[in-house]
């Protein structure tokens, strides 16, 4: 968790999306896949004071330039606008890395990765992590439309199998990734599911591993207004190792959560049996 | 020049006047690693109640220009679980704290004093009371002249008597200045202010209110002029109470405008999120906005806006 200043030195579509490289001579510490970032945005005296947070996608560092970030970038409202249109060299406010990552098994088990759209960011340098220590790795993508696929060619030289999805059908299968994760699974022998992506797809996604057995590593999304950990707004209810529901922020305790603790029928609200939950006729 | 920022907040001398706002800083820690937070005035730590608290459905937040809405629900671990972790480790890492509390009810803001009474590591107590009165039909106990002065009443007659108390002030009222004196004669020693203001934002998609609670607090630059007014007036009011001024701060200039309006300290808040080494960096741009302007020490300029020429 380093603040720094970082030069835009790559900003590039790929198809929806926008790829953006930020280099910088800051140490910056050891960055895992499932870490984020966060950019301010709008210049220094943005009126968009929150900033925004992106999962890290690549992170590489040469002595000559020092270390550069990429991240993938959908740009849908006023600030991810905003650096979207940012020419190379602009100088960005940027922390990283943050969160817990997704945590690796020890032994050499078969994975099966999961992303939705932009989710396939951390997903590259996942798979080569998995590959690395013996993994076999199976990927799942899908995204609405073509366009909106992230990575697949990446993984596709990095996995031993992938399957695309599409709402359109634009390429792949027609229909959701969990439409076709089962069958995935099953022939994989899946033992842990990495997957980023919406939150019903992070829902369904958890109860297919459930049913299997598979230990589920979720990357979720919740709205964040300060990403490190003192405001409260980013939480959800999670089940702790007693057992307890707790509203947990996803920022510092997450973005990456075990499937089977994250009450997923219960994210936007607070559980009855949460610990400090609203007694009847309290407040 | 060097120029001295030590002031004074009642029996309380600060080396230094900025300050985090309660619910902008937790209780420090996660702070540390952008700035060193022994080097501000005090982290004024999230409100704390009673209880464990989960706090309000998301989302809690919306941005908006200028600042954002929350509706937290003053989410927290309870006094308890605030004594054993967090406030030993403000302490061990040599931060001053200023500890928020907040209460259901009149009664509980008196158990609350009681806990804290004797404590070590409490540098001040600031009674936000702009929470909901239970009691009263949720009714804002800041926002109701005899509802303010009973709660400062009770933690007084509780509290340590040689830790000063300050109310936190919301500026959802007709009159602040009376609130304010109201508080004032009940026991405080110093004003906090200001709260949030009470704001809504509508989702243009779904056209129902964008925040789980409905209704949030609304802070950040968009307040500024808001939180200065109200510092003018109850410096005009009541010159000899201490203010620590608040309200959208994102620079030594915008802390400089609360001075000079009468505030003794500044905290800064909703900015943190935006920069989390803030305030540490406005504390140094005071420094430097003084300087510049040839002052020698922060207390010449404190209430400096009243005088005439
Ligand atoms: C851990 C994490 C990882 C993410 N990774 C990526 C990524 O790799 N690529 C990518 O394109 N996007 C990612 N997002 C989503 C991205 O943060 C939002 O799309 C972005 O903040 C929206 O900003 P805006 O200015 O376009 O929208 P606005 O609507 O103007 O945003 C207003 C406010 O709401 C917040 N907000 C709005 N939508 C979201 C959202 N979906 N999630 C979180 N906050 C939101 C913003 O941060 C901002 O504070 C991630 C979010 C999180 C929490
Ligand atoms: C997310 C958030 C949480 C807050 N929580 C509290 C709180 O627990 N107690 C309190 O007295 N004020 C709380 N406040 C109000 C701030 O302390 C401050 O008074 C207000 O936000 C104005 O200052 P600012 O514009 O610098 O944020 C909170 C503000 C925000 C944005
Ligand atoms: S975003 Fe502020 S606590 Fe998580």
């Amino acid at each position: 968790m380093t603040q720094f200043r970082a030069r835009l030195a790559g900003n590039r579509a790929v198809g929806e999306y926008r790829h953006l490289v930020l280099v910088t001579s800051a140490e910056i510490g050891q960055v895992r896949p499932g870490h984020f970032a966060t950019v301010a945005v709008g210049g220094r005296d943005s009126g968009m004071l929150l900033r925004r947070a992106f999962s890290i996608h690549r992170v590489s560092t040469k002595p000559s330039t020092g270390t550069a970030i990429e991240l993938v970038i959908a740009a849908k409202g006023p600030g991810t606008q905003w650096l979207a249109s940012q020419p190379e060299g602009t100088l960005i406010d940027v922390i990283a890395p943050l969160g817990r990552p997704f945590s690796l098994p020890k032994e050499p088990v078969p994975c099966v990765l999961v992303a939705g759209g932009y989710g396939a960011a951390p997903m590259i340098a996942l798979a080569e992590e998995l590959r690395s220590r013996g993994c076999r790795v199976d990927v799942v993508l899908g995204a609405a439309t073509e366009s909106r696929l992230f990575g697949v060619l990446d993984l596709k030289r990095i996995a031993d199998s992938i399957t695309v999805t599409t709402d359109d059908g634009s390429l792949g299968v027609r229909g959701m990734v969990s439409d076709v994760l089962p069958d995935v699974m099953r022939r994989a022998d899946s033992a842990v599911v990495y997957a980023c992506g919406p939150m019903g797809m992070l829902r369904a996604v958890s109860e297919i591993a459930a049913r299997t057995g598979a230990i589920a590593q979720c990357a979720v999304e919740e709205a964040m207004a300060c990403g490190v950990g003192v405001c409260m707004t980013c939480v959800l209810p999670v089940v702790g190792d007693d057992g307890r529901t707790r509203m947990v922020r996803s920022c510092t305790e997450g973005p990456v959560f075990r499937g089977d603790r994250v009450r997923w029928d219960a994210v936007g609200t607070v559980p009855a049996d949460a610990v400090g939950a609203p007694r009847t006729g309290g407040h | 020049m060097a120029v001295d920022l030590s002031t004074t907040i009642g029996r309380l001398t600060l080396p230094a006047p900025v300050l985090t706002a309660s619910g902008c800083a937790a209780a420090g820690r996660e702070l540390d690693p952008y700035f060193d937070i022994t080097r501000i005035g005090a982290i004024t730590t999230k409100s704390i109640m009673l209880e464990p608290r989960s706090g309000r459905p998301t989302p809690r937040m919306a941005e908006t220009p200028s600042g954002m809405l929350n509706s937290i629900g003053l989410q927290g671990p309870g006094i308890d679980a605030f004594l054993e972790h967090d406030l030993p480790w403000l302490r061990q890492r040599g931060a001053r704290a200023v500890v928020s509390i907040a209460g259901n009810d009149v009664h509980e803001f008196g158990r609350l004093a009681r806990r804290l009474r004797g404590v070590e590591g409490v540098s001040a107590i600031e009674v936000n009371i702009s929470c909901p009165n239970v009691a009263n039909r949720g009714l804002v106990f800041a926002c109701q002249m005899g509802s303010a002065a009973e709660v400062m009443a009770e933690v007084r007659r509780y509290a340590d008597p040689t830790v000063p108390l300050l109310a936190k002030l919301s500026p959802d009222v007709t009159d602040i200045v009376e609130i304010a004196h109201a508080v004032v004669d009940a026991g405080a020693d110093g004003l906090s202010m200001i709260n949030t203001m009470l704001g809504m934002s509508i989702d243009p998609v779904t056209l129902r209110p964008h925040l789980g609670g409905r209704t949030g607090g609304l802070s950040g630059p968009a307040i500024r002029p808001v939180a200065v007014r109200a510092v003018y007036q109850v410096h005009a009011a009541l010159p000899h109470v201490p203010i620590v001024g608040m309200g959208g701060i994102r620079s030594g200039r915008d802390a400089l405008e609360f001075i000079a309006a009468g505030a003794s300290a500044v905290s800064v808040g909703t900015v943190i999120f935006n920069d989390p080494s803030s305030p540490l960096r406005i504390q140094q741009e005071l420094h430097d906005e003084l300087a510049a302007r040839g002052f020698t020490s922060l207390r010449d300029v404190i209430g400096i806006a009243h005088r005439e020429g």
